[in-house]
C-alpha cells in the first residue's frame, strides 16, 4: 500500500471528524485505551500497511512522505485498497527532440513502467519528473543498462495541479456567470441565495481593497483582475484543504502557479504605470542628488524593487500554503514514526496528532482567506502606485 | 528541488487557464455584476433621497394643514360672530317694526273709537232733539189748552232739560 493511501484515509477521517469533533475525541480516546483493538478507525487502520509496496518494510521517511503530497504528480491518486490503486490517469504531453508525444499517464503503471522510452524518475535530481531512458551497452558487459537522459523533455502534461486549475476555472466560471445572470434577472432587488453569500466578498474587494488602494477614479479598470485573482486564490486554497478528489491538489502551494499570478500583477502594474511611477524609479523625488548622479544608486534600488515585489508575492503565497500542508502532514507522520517504534505508541500519538491537525485545519481556513486577501490587496496597492498622479 | 523550481508545463497551463478565466469572467461575470451593483446602489441612493424629500414634503404639508385648520377655525368664528350680529339685528328690527305696527293699529283703533263715539253722540243728540220735539209737541198738544198749565209745563220741561 502506498503512502498516498494513508494520507487519504487520514485526511478523509479528519475531514469527517472536523464536523463531529466531540465524537471523534471520545472515540479516539477509547481507541487509545484499548490498544491493539481491531475495530478500525480510518486514520489508524492503515497503520500495519507497508510504506511502499515496492520496498516492503522500508523505514518510514517523513520528509519524502510530506514532499510527495505537496509536489505535483502525473496522475491523480484517489484511493488505494491493498494492491488496488484507484487513480485518475492524466494526459502526458511531451515535447522532445522536435517530436510531440501524447499518452495517458496510466502507461507508466504508477511509475513502474516505461513507455515510448519515457519513465518517471524514482530518485535522483529529477525525482518525479518524466525522463527519457537511454539504453547503453557498456563495452565490458553484455547486459543492457538503462540510464536517464540528462536532457529533459519539455513537459506540458496535464498534471494533477493543471487538472485542478482547470476544475477551479470551470467552477469559477460556472459560479460567477450564473451569479451574473441572477444579478441581471433580479436587477435592483436584494441579493438572494449564493449571490448574497458572495456579494459581501465582492463588495469587500471593491470598497476596501480597490477603492482604498487605487482610488475612486481609476479602480474600475482593475476590478476584473482583482476579483478573479481573489476568488481564484481563495477557491484553490480551500480546495487544497479538501482531502478527497476534486480537492487535495496543492495548487496555490506551487511556486509556478503563484509565480504566474504574480507575473500577471507585475505586467499589469508596469503596463498601466504613469509618468509619476517611472519618475519615482529613475528620478526618485526627495532624495539627495548624489544618490542618483554619478552612481545611480537609487534608480538601481528602485529598479530592483520592481522585481522584488512580484517575487515576494510569489513566495508569500507559496510558502504560506505549503507550510500549512507540511505542518498537517507532519502531525500525521508522527503517527507512523511512533507506530514503527511500537503499535501502542502509534495509536496513542494519533489522538494528539489528530487534535493538532484539526487545530491546523481551522487555522488553515483562516490562512486561506488571509492569503487571498493579502495577495489581492498588495496587487491593488501596486496598481495604486502605478496609476498615482504626482503629489 | 522540485518544490521551489517552477515547471514549464504548469507555467504554460496556468497562464493559459488564468488568462482565459480572466477574459471570460471579465466579460460575462464581473462586468454585469459590477454594473448591477452600481445600479442598485444608485437606485437605493435615489430612493433614500426621494424618501427624504417626501418626508420633508409631508412635514410641510402637516404644517400647512395646521395653518389651514387654524384659518378655517378663525373664519368659522368670524362667520358665527357675523351671523349672531345679523340675527340680533333682525330680531331688533322685527321687534321695532312689530311695535310700530301695534302702535299704528292701536292708534287707528283709538281713532275709530273716537269717531264712533262722536257719531253716537251726534246720533244721540239728534234723537234727544227729536224726542224733545216730540215731547214738546205732545205737551203742547195737551197743555196748551190752559195758560197756567202751559207755564207749569214749560217750567217742568225746562227743569227736566237742564238735568240732562
Amino acid at each position: 500500500m502506498k503512502i498516498m493511501n494513508k494520507h487519504f484515509h487520514i485526511k478523509s477521517g479528519l475531514w469527517r471528524n472536523l464536523l463531529i469533533f466531540g465524537g471523534l475525541l471520545l472515540f479516539a480516546v477509547f481507541q487509545a485505551m484499548s490498544l491493539g483493538g481491531q475495530t478500525g478507525h480510518p486514520q489508524t487502520d492503515v497503520h500495519h500497511k507497508n510504506v511502499q509496496d515496492t520496498v516492503p518494510k522500508a523505514a518510514f521517511n517523513a520528509g519524502e512522505f510530506i514532499i510527495d503530497h505537496i509536489v505535483d504528480a502525473h496522475e491523480w491518486h484517489i484511493l488505494s485498497v491493498g494492491d488496488f490503486h484507484l487513480t485518475l490517469p492524466l494526459p502526458v504531453i511531451l515535447w522532445h527532440k522536435g517530436a510531440l508525444h501524447v499518452f495517458m499517464s496510466s502507461r507508466f503503471n504508477h511509475g513502474h513502467a516505461q513507455y515510448k522510452g519515457f519513465a518517471i524518475a524514482n530518485e535522483g535530481d529529477n525525482k518525479g519528473k518524466i525522463v527519457e531512458m537511454l539504453t547503453v551497452h557498456p563495452q565490458d558487459d553484455q547486459r543492457i543498462t538503462m540510464v536517464e537522459n540528462e536532457e529533459l523533455p519539455l513537459d506540458f502534461s496535464i498534471t494533477k495541479n493543471v487538472c485542478s486549475i482547470f476544475i477551479s476555472v470551470i467552477l469559477l466560471t460556472w459560479l460567477f456567470v450564473s451569479i451574473a445572470r441572477t444579478y441581471r434577472r433580479r436587477s435592483g432587488k436584494a441579493p438572494k441565495g449564493i449571490q448574497s453569500l458572495l456579494e459581501p466578498l465582492i463588495l469587500f474587494i471593491r470598497d476596501d481593497i480597490a477603492k482604498g488602494s487605487i482610488g475612486e477614479k481609476k479602480y474600475e479598470r482593475y476590478m476584473p483582475f482583482l476579483l478573479t485573482l481573489f476568488f481564484f486564490i481563495f477557491l484553490n486554497n480551500l480546495l487544497g484543504l479538501v482531502p478527497i478528489f476534486p480537492g487535495g491538489a496543492n495548487v496555490t502551494g506551487n511556486i509556478a502557479v503563484t509565480g504566474v499570478l504574480a507575473l500577471f500583477t507585475f505586467f499589469i502594474t508596469n503596463l498601466s504605470a504613469g509618468r509619476s511611477y517611472w519618475m519615482h524609479i529613475f528620478n526618485t523625488p526627495g532624495v539627495p542628488w548624489w544618490l542618483k548622479m554619478p552612481l545611480p544608486l537609487m534608480p538601481i534600488v528602485e529598479l530592483f524593487g520592481m522585481f522584488t515585489k512580484p517575487f515576494v508575492l510569489t513566495v508569500r503565497l507559496f510558502a504560506n500554503m505549503t507550510a500549512g500542508h507540511i505542518i498537517v502532514m507532519g502531525f500525521f507522520s508522527l503517527i507512523f514514526i511512533f507506530g514503527e517504534m511500537s503499535l501502542g505508541a502509534g495509536y496513542s500519538i494519533s489522538v494528539v496528532s489528530v487534535v493538532f491537525a484539526i487545530f491546523m485545519y481551522v487555522l488553515e481556513l483562516l490562512v486561506a482567506f488571509i492569503q487571498a486577501y493579502v495577495f489581492t490587496l498588495l496587487s491593488a496597492l501596486y496598481f495604486g502606485m502605478a496609476t498615482e498622479e504626482g503629489h | 528541488m522540485e518544490l521551489v523550481s517552477p515547471g514549464i508545463g504548469l507555467i504554460f497551463w496556468m497562464t493559459l487557464a488564468f488568462g482565459t478565466l480572466l477574459l471570460i469572467l471579465g466579460r460575462f461575470a464581473w462586468k454585469p455584476i459590477m454594473k448591477s451593483l452600481t445600479e442598485r446602489e444608485d437606485s437605493i441612493d435615489e430612493a433614500l433621497h426621494q424618501a427624504d424629500k417626501a418626508r420633508q414634503e409631508m412635514l410641510d404639508m402637516k404644517f400647512s394643514n395646521v395653518q389651514l385648520l387654524a384659518e378655517a377655525k378663525e373664519e368659522r368664528d368670524a362667520l358665527l360672530q357675523q351671523a349672531r350680529v345679523i340675527k340680533d339685528k333682525i330680531i331688533e328690527e322685527a321687534r321695532e317694526s312689530a311695535t310700530a305696527e301695534a302702535n299704528r293699529i292701536i292708534e287707528s283703533a283709538h281713532e275709530t273709537i273716537e269717531n264712533d263715539k262722536k257719531a253716537a253722540l251726534v246720533d244721540l243728540r239728534n234723537q234727544i232733539a227729536m224726542l224733545s220735539i216730540e215731547i214738546a209737541e205732545k205737551v203742547l198738544q195737551r197743555e196748551l189748552d190752559s195758560k197756567e198749565k202751559q207755564n207749569a209745563y214749560a217750567d217742568e220741561l225746562i227743569r227736566k232739560t237742564s238735568l240732562n
